[in-house]
């Protein structure tokens, strides 16, 4: 059964690309373009991990991992947030608000992958 | 086009709106002044702009994005002030930015000194106005001390002290051993004696403490690094064991390496008061709690399975059978065999289960991208997400679902004003629910929307021939008819559904699966669309019957009950089918003997067996049956795959005796006399067979009569 991954991010190039690596890799996936979309597309099905961009319009996605902490089905969900190499404070402030890890822009296709076997079952 | 060609588009279409949002963001807070939501809609945009860049190698880009990017970020902050020649700067900085797109779209080089004065104009302001923070976006280039390491195997002591709250960000401790494992070869211990009495133990929280030997070339660097997520979370203590490396120094003092800088990797003596000393073989690391396996071996399991239990019945039913005295070890023997195989069976499908949720999570994309093209407003509620079946149904079941969801969309949800004037909410819900039901699944499609229109689909059905002009339908029938192959009533062929290739594609479908769907229309209100579909494909728990010398299946889930019939309890209505009077209600009766024209069954209905059974559309009908030969577990055996579909019979199987039976399609036979327009079909039919016996029925007829 595959593994069902949500990201969320406001950049259709973004979206486009982990879209494509991972089904290429065998997820299944939902997309989010903010943290208010993403709740509503979310709804309640279960993911096996959720990667969300921090800078968002509409909701950001420290809001948006806080409210996943807080929703019944999404709360032990792994959650992945998207940094550049440059936001440690980024990677500080996305983990004390609930996320799992981080993945650092700009990945390769593998990298994100192997981030995602880390923190799903 | 490659992937990324396609990727290169879209990112330079992003590009050309965010450089245009960008822009006028900028020229109102250079009118009107600059406002923190501003700044942060730029930041966002030159942020996508430089990450997209990033993923596709435009160096030139990035850099300069980077310093444009700091600058914003500071003057979010309020580090550096936003004045209007800040804005012109910024301005400026997005000119260059839509140069260097350009260039990189069209692959020509603008230069080394390509918008390098207005570069140097944000590094003044950077680092110019707020000096001791310049230097934050430099930090953090982790430095990659490749340490004392020589490239040999050494032993690391590592030690994982998780705090209580490590689960509250899903962190999992099995992934990182899992992960620490990849490293080497690894030995874990897990150290439970902080685990507090029951009633004192809070689930979410982590008592457990974990010691590990890992013999592995990797530098302590590599071990940090599966644990980066988790550092502020643990206590992570990892040592070199020198007893197990040769080359180590006999260091007697023992110290315990409290979370060492990287680069401090020499050989240590670990001291670690509740591990037993290295080498007393601690238990083997419990790293996996899943594996990915290949489809195929589990199919051939399955199948595998499946010939088990036919050679378990079958050495069962001969030992049985044969004159050999079976001694009470034997007995026990093969009672364990059958509960075992039976078990094995279970285990193996439920190896194949899986929750529903898989499909159900395609639905709400597509409910709101279907919203969009169609201007209404949908939302999509689901529930029994987690109800588990067989994944080959798990597989067949998107596209029927998605058709489904599709016309409950198109056709059964109204325009938001139409809604409004009829007095329900603009927005109309479609609710997809699914949930265990006597051994099958039923998985339901309801929307609040205008139901159908059985006057429009008489009409319909009328204009296209599909019923004759004076036929009397009942409202049920009437809805069915949207089934029916070629049959569409949307007053135009939209791209969402409505090409007359739907319902009825879909309805095969199910049934292909031996699942069966009921409509629950209330015009106005909405309509139900209700699948019912066996929860595995491969097995059947059946009911054996014998009539005359043959042998059938029927599916347990359709039996009601068995009665035997009094003779003033059955009667003909004439020309059609027989009827028998079961407390007052009626129900018509089928002669399996007469559908399959087998000879030396029983005539006299008295001395037969009435089965009652049940099709999942809730229709009932009296099967005639000699026998009940007892209860069954079937491995099911397609019949099209080995011979050809037959009307009334689902599939096949082979016995413990070695015999094949068919497996008995209520619906299919309940279809002989279920609908009107098919009552020929039966009278037909009764008539062929009857002539084959011909004296024998024509007195049975006269007995019953």
């Amino acid at each position: 059964m595959s593994k069902k991954v949500m990201f969320v991010d406001d950049s259709k190039t973004i979206r486009e690309m982990l879209d494509f690596t991972l089904k290429g890799a065998g997820y299944e996936t939902l997309q989010g373009e903010d943290g208010v979309d993403a709740l509503q597309v979310l709804g309640d099905n279960k993911m096996d991990v959720i990667i969300t961009d921090l800078n968002m319009p509409n909701m950001d996605g420290i809001t948006l991992i806080k409210k996943l902490r807080e929703h019944p089905v999404h709360r032990s969900t792994p959650i992945l947030v998207l940094t550049t190499e440059s936001q440690t404070e980024k990677k500080m402030e996305g983990k004390q608000a609930g996320a799992t890890g981080w993945i650092v822009k700009p990945f390769t296709p593998d990298k994100l992958l192997a981030t995602i076997d880390r923190v799903i079952i | 086009m490659t992937d990324m060609d396609q990727f290169k588009r879209t990112y330079f279409e992003e590009c050309g709106e965010l450089l245009g949002d960008v822009e006028s963001t900028l020229s109102e807070m250079r009118d009107a002044g600059a406002t923190a939501d501003g700044l942060n809609a730029v930041f966002r945009g030159v942020h996508t702009i430089k990450g997209g860049g990033g993923a596709f190698g435009f160096e030139d880009l990035v850099t300069f994005a980077h310093g444009y990017e700091t600058l914003l970020d500071m003057l979010r902050d309020g580090r550096v002030d936003c004045t209007t020649e800040i804005v012109d700067l910024l301005l400026r900085a997005n000119d260059i930015v839509a140069g260097l797109v350009g260039a990189a779209e069209s692959g020509e080089s603008l230069g080394e000194d390509y918008g390098a004065d207005i570069k140097s104009k944000i590094e003044a302001a950077i680092s110019g106005d707020a000096p001791s923070d310049a230097a934050a976006s430099q930090v953090d280039v982790p430095q990659n001390a490749s340490s004392a390491d020589d490239g040999g195997i050494k032993t690391y002591i590592v030690e994982f002290i998780p705090n209580l709250d490590l689960l509250q960000n899903a962190s999992e401790p099995l992934l990182l051993i899992r992960q620490l494992g990849s490293l080497g070869e690894i030995v874990s211990e897990v150290i439970a004696d902080k685990v507090p009495s029951l009633d004192e133990l809070n689930p979410e929280e982590v008592f457990l403490t974990w010691r590990f030997i890992l013999k592995s070339d990797c530098s302590e660097e590599e071990i940090r690094e599966v644990f980066e997520f988790v550092e502020d979370d643990c206590v992570l203590k990892i040592s070199v064991d020198s007893e197990v490396v040769p080359e180590a120094a006999e260091d007697s003092e023992p110290e315990a390496v409290e979370s060492t800088p990287a680069a401090d990797v020499e050989p240590k003596v670990a001291q670690v008061k509740t591990a037993p000393p290295a080498g007393q073989a601690p238990t083997k690391a419990p790293a996996v709690s899943s594996m990915r396996v290949d489809l195929d071996k589990v199919d051939r399991m399955v199948n595998m399975v499946g010939e088990l239990v036919i050679t378990q019945a079958m050495i069962q039913e001969q030992l049985r059978n044969s004159t050999v005295e079976m001694s009470a070890e034997l007995e026990r023997g093969l009672e364990d065999l059958t509960h075992h195989t039976r078990e094995l069976q279970e285990s193996v499908m439920a190896i194949r289960a899986q929750p529903v949720k898989s499909v159900f999570a395609r639905m709400p994309r597509l409910v709101r991208e279907l919203s969009e093209t169609l201007e209404k407003e949908v939302k999509i509620v689901t529930s029994g997400e987690d109800t588990e079946v067989d994944k080959t149904v798990v597989e067949q079941l998107g596209d029927p679902l998605m058709h489904m969801i599709r016309n409950s969309v198109d056709h059964g949800i109204e325009m938001p004003d139409d809604r409004e004037a009829a007095g329900k909410p603009r927005e109309g819900t479609v609710h997809l629910s699914a949930e265990h039901r006597s051994g099958r699944i039923v998985i339901s499609i309801q929307d609040d929307g205008a139901g159908i229109n059985r006057e429009r689909v008489l009409g319909k059905a009328r204009e296209k021939g599909l019923i004759g002009k004076n036929d009397v339908l009942s409202d049920e029938e009437i809805d069915n008819l949207i089934f029916h192959p070629g049959f569409s009533t949307a007053q135009t062929v939209s791209n969402v559904s409505g090409r007359g290739v739907g319902m009825d594609v879909v309805k095969q479908n199910i049934r292909n699966m031996g699942g069966r769907i009921n409509i629950d229309n209330e015009p106005g209100q909405g309509t139900k669309f209700s699948l019912s579909l066996p929860l595995t494909l491969a097995v059947l728990d059946g009911m054996v019957i014998g009539v005359g010398e043959e042998i059938y299946i029927l599916p347990l889930t359709n039996i009601i009950e068995t009665l035997r019939p009094v003779e003033k309890d059955v009667n003909a209505l004439v020309g059609c089918f027989d009827v028998l009077s079961i407390r007052g209600e009626y129900v018509p009766i089928l002669y399996v003997r007469d559908v399959f024209g087998i000879k030396n069954a029983k005539q006299d209905i008295t001395k037969s067996l009435v089965v009652l059974v049940e099709t999942e559309d809730s229709k009932k009908i009296g099967l005639v049956v000699d026998e009940m030969l007892g209860q069954s577990q079937v491995v099911i055996k397609s019949l099209e795959a080995n011979y050809q579909a037959i009307h009334g019979v689902s599939g096949a199987t082979i016995l413990g005796s070695g015999r094949v039976a068919l497996i008995l399609d209520v619906i299919g036979l309940s279809d002989l006399i279920g609908s009107q327009s098919d009552q020929k079909n039966l009278e037909k039919l009764v008539v062929t067979k009857s002539k084959s016996n011909d004296d024998i029925v024509a007195e049975d007829r006269t007995q019953v009569v």
